[in-house]
């Protein structure tokens, strides 16, 4: 019932009405599901009580997919259709991954995103991805014994529009309701936070699997602020194995291997590393394909040396970060441990050393994020009483630009901006009579288009000739609570306005999310049918509990006939959904949606004057 | 509340940014009524408390969170609150069409520009610190002023200048800050 939330305090819903909601920590090496249950956060195990599901997906001819620990036991049998770290190709071309000569994969260079060829057929991120999701949605269900109402679905800091477009393309392919992308150093303040009743300024150190993020956050009661982000998504505890295992060939001498060959010396490599946490060397042994046998001792020392390049390569977006939100090392109060990489003794030290006190290491840095997501879906999903939530500010991690003239970057909205954001900028013809515009939108904070990241190209048709200069064109910026760009444009000079809408190339097209959608469900022998009833269904309820909530605490701000017109589309929407047709259900929901416009503006409004009359809310 | 109270709030109906958030419009502020008074109108506008709400609403709210963190960050940043002020009072500082400065104060910044071309060439980390602290001091001495010209005289003509001086300072602080990057 979020309309309730913002109710006077003591309100909440009865907990016969608590919706399930779940948080997802999509890793690039492991992937977990937790919720809120009893008043505390839990990770949900798998029916063997294994809390980790590692990212790894193997197809099999004919389409049957194996997710998890069965499919990483096969990692070195059949590394061509068993994927791993599919985060790393996330909204990527094949031009953006480092080491792609030595992932065992056969890659397909597609028009914004790579892809896979697989025994089941060509994949994309996309689609492995939503396979890892749809296991953790199915152990959850099982464990909850209910439907999933939403999820909170973590992504690095650091990621970018692309990278996020696609992680929700990923959970929407696996029939998730996305509540919110949220940050992963940011679940992992919220767990923190709470947990320890922190107050002050602390940044959060992620090294994950792939990634490294670096989010330094201001927490006060009831307050999460994010003051700045930085970080690398190229980065990570993958890149210390591969560090080993190039280490590995040099010593061992070895030539070009084949595709197991690599596999299976790159997990070799990372046990090794991981074994090191602990000891003082490690013993790396393997018989490769040719019958060659690999017997090597390699100790920390060397291991600290090879990978010393790294760890420093982690300091750089520490001290932005730190400019960014104008702060010295003297001004961070702690540093939360996050990642099973930071788990490594050097990058424990470095951290030390940098900020010149000991890390907080008291929470399981590989749950963490888990679990300060299922916090954040559990408070989304309003089953948390107002007083008892929290308000989480966060902000966008890269600076979102247009070219200009030259191949230059203009910026449009700076980096560490607070979202939801929005900004306009106005440009003009410059040719008499011209009809057309095309701009093209790149993120990035260096000032050449060619050192940004595309997102999106686009032309505003349909300018009436005028002389040069004369137009208006308006160019508007969007990004929204998930942190996922918008972009539009309308010439309205002369009255004509012409507007579009453009999706970051990267992102996938409806179409395609169907096409996808489609193929999943002939495996699965679902009904698309059945399918679009049921979320129809769950959407027209879901809208008309928050109407008629919304109604019951400020339906006196309406006139006799805006409330009569509001009635007539609740009417309609019950009566439909008694029926069983997804399309009429989904114009209901339309017709109800638009009929409550000018209702939720003035309630927005009465919120505010509300919150400027001083009124107690809460623990703010 | 009047039940048909009229049209919700618009930006055009609200005079200033300062109106959002219930404050008197002046350069100097206090930093903690802001605060408080953002904090207060997110928990009730922000999309986090919409997560499950229709789409009008959903719309609304991120509409109204975007405005709430737009006029928060211009009253934050002393530089825009000043311009800000100014415009609400009728005057376009024009940065760009309008830059007559006064002599000595282009000197000293060519002189600072030289120190901080000397720091990158020199790859000295202690040299952009030092030249970052002196800056900082500087900017507190005209924001200084500028609270005393525009708060207390209302003199608006030596505001202006003021402000186009404090822009000055700001732009050289972002390239110290691209310094650092280029100097790591």
């Amino acid at each position: 019932m979020a309309l309730l939330q913002i109710a006077e305090p003591g309100m909440s819903p009865a907990p016969h009405e608590q919706r399930l909601a779940v948080g997802i920590d999509l890793g690039t090496t492991n992937s977990l599901v937790a919720t809120v249950r009893s008043g505390g956060p839990a990770v949900l195990p798998d029916s063997l009580g294994r809390p980790l599901l590692p990212s790894v997906v193997r197809y099999h001819l004919g389409g049957k997919v194996e997710v998890g620990y069965a499919a990483q036991s096969k990692q070195a049998v059949d590394p061509k259709n068993t994927i791993a770290s599919v985060k790393r190709f996330m909204g990527r071309g094949v031009k953006d991954v480092a080491h792609l000569e030595s992932a065992p994969y056969d890659f397909v260079d597609a028009p914004g995103m790579l892809q896979l060829r697989t025994a089941a057929g060509v994949k994309s991120p996309v689609e492995v991805s939503s396979e890892i999701l749809k296991v953790l949605r199915e152990r959850a269900e099982l464990s909850l014994q209910g439907n999933i109402s939403g999820a909170v679905i973590t992504v690095p800091a650091y990621f970018d529009d692309a990278q996020r477009q696609a992680t929700k393309d990923a959970a929407q392919l696996a029939g998730l309701n996305v509540l919110r992308l949220l940050n992963e150093p940011t679940a992992a303040a919220i767990a923190y936070g709470l947990e320890n009743a922190a107050e002050g300024i602390y940044a959060v150190y992620d090294l994950g699997g792939g990634t490294f993020d670096l989010s330094i956050l201001k927490l006060s009661r009831g307050v999460f602020e994010v003051v700045a982000t930085s970080g690398d998504s190229m980065l990570g505890g993958d890149d210390f194995d591969q560090r080993l295992f190039c280490w590995v060939v040099e010593q061992a001498k070895l030539p070009p291997l084949d595709a197991r060959d690599m596999r299976l010396l790159q997990m070799k490599a990372r046990e090794a590393k991981e074994h090191l946490t602990f000891h003082g060397e490690a013993p790396i042994t393997a018989r490769l394909s040719s019958g060659e046998v690999v017997d090597l001792v390699v100790d920390t020392e060397t291991f600290c040396s090879i990978t010393q390049t790294l760890v420093n390569k982690t300091l750089g977006p520490v001290r932005k970060a730190l400019r960014d939100a104008g702060l010295k090392v003297e001004d961070i109060k702690g540093v939360v441990m996050v990642g099973g990489a930071t788990r490594m003794p050097q990058v424990q030290r470095a951290v030390a050393e940098f900020f010149r006190r000991d890390p907080l290491n008291n929470l399981d840095p590989d749950k963490v994020v888990a679990l300060g997501a299922a916090m954040q879906a559990n408070v989304l999903a309003g089953n948390k009483p107002q007083g008892e939530d929290w308000l989480l500010l966060d902000v966008i991690p890269l600076s979102l630009g247009v070219e200009t003239m030259g191949g230059l970057a203009e910026k449009i909205i700076a980096r560490n901006t607070t979202i939801p954001a929005a900004k306009a900028q106005e440009f003009t013809t410059f040719k008499d009579g011209q009809t057309g515009m095309s701009f093209h939108v790149v993120q990035g904070e260096r000032e050449l288009v060619a050192d940004c990241r595309s997102l999106a190209r686009f032309e505003l048709k349909g300018i009436p000739p005028m002389a040069a200069g004369a137009a208006r064109v308006r160019v508007s910026y969007q990004v929204d609570a998930d942190g996922l760009l918008h972009v539009s444009a309308r010439e309205s000079s002369s009255g004509v306005e012409a507007s579009v809408t453009v999706k970051p190339s990267y992102g996938l097209a409806d179409a395609d999310i169907e096409r996808m959608l489609r193929d999943s469900f002939q495996h699965a022998k679902e009904d698309m049918h059945v399918r679009a009833l049921s979320e129809y269904r769950v959407d027209g309820r879901r809208l008309l509990e928050a109407t008629r909530s919304a109604l019951a605490q400020d339906g006196k701000l309406l006139a006799p006939a805006e409330r009569q017109a509001i009635d007539a589309a609740i009417l309609s929407l019950e009566k439909l959904l008694q029926g069983s047709e997804p399309r009429a259900i989904k114009q209901a929901v339309d017709t109800l949606n638009r009929a409550t416009e000018e209702f939720a503006q003035r309630r927005m409004d009465a919120g505010i004057r509300r919150a400027l009359a001083g009124k107690k809310i809460g623990s703010l | 509340m009047n039940a048909v109270a009229g049209k919700a709030l618009t930006s055009s109906s609200l005079q200033s940014h300062f109106d959002l958030f219930g404050l008197a419009p002046a350069f100097g502020l206090d930093r903690q009524a802001l605060e408080k008074a953002y904090l207060e109108i997110q928990s009730r506008v922000h999309p986090d408390r919409f997560a499950h709400a229709g789409d009008a609403e959903r719309r609304a709210s991120m509409q109204w969170t975007t405005r709430v963190n737009e006029a928060y960050r211009i009253l934050k940043d002393p530089v825009q609150r000043a311009k800000h002020l100014l415009e609400l009072k009728g005057i376009d500082v024009g940065f760009e069409t309008n830059t007559q400065m006064p002599t000595d104060f282009l000197l000293r910044q060519l002189e600072l520009r030289e120190e901080l071309e000397a720091a990158v060439h020199k790859k000295d980390v202690a040299l952009l610190d030092a030249l970052r602290s002196a800056l900082a001091g500087e900017k507190l001495l005209l924001e200084s002023q500028l609270a005393e010209s525009l708060d207390r005289k209302q003199d608006l003509e030596g505001s202006t200048g003021q402000v186009r001086k404090l822009m000055f300072l700001h732009r050289l602080d972002q390239e110290i800050d691209s310094a650092y990057e280029e100097i790591e």
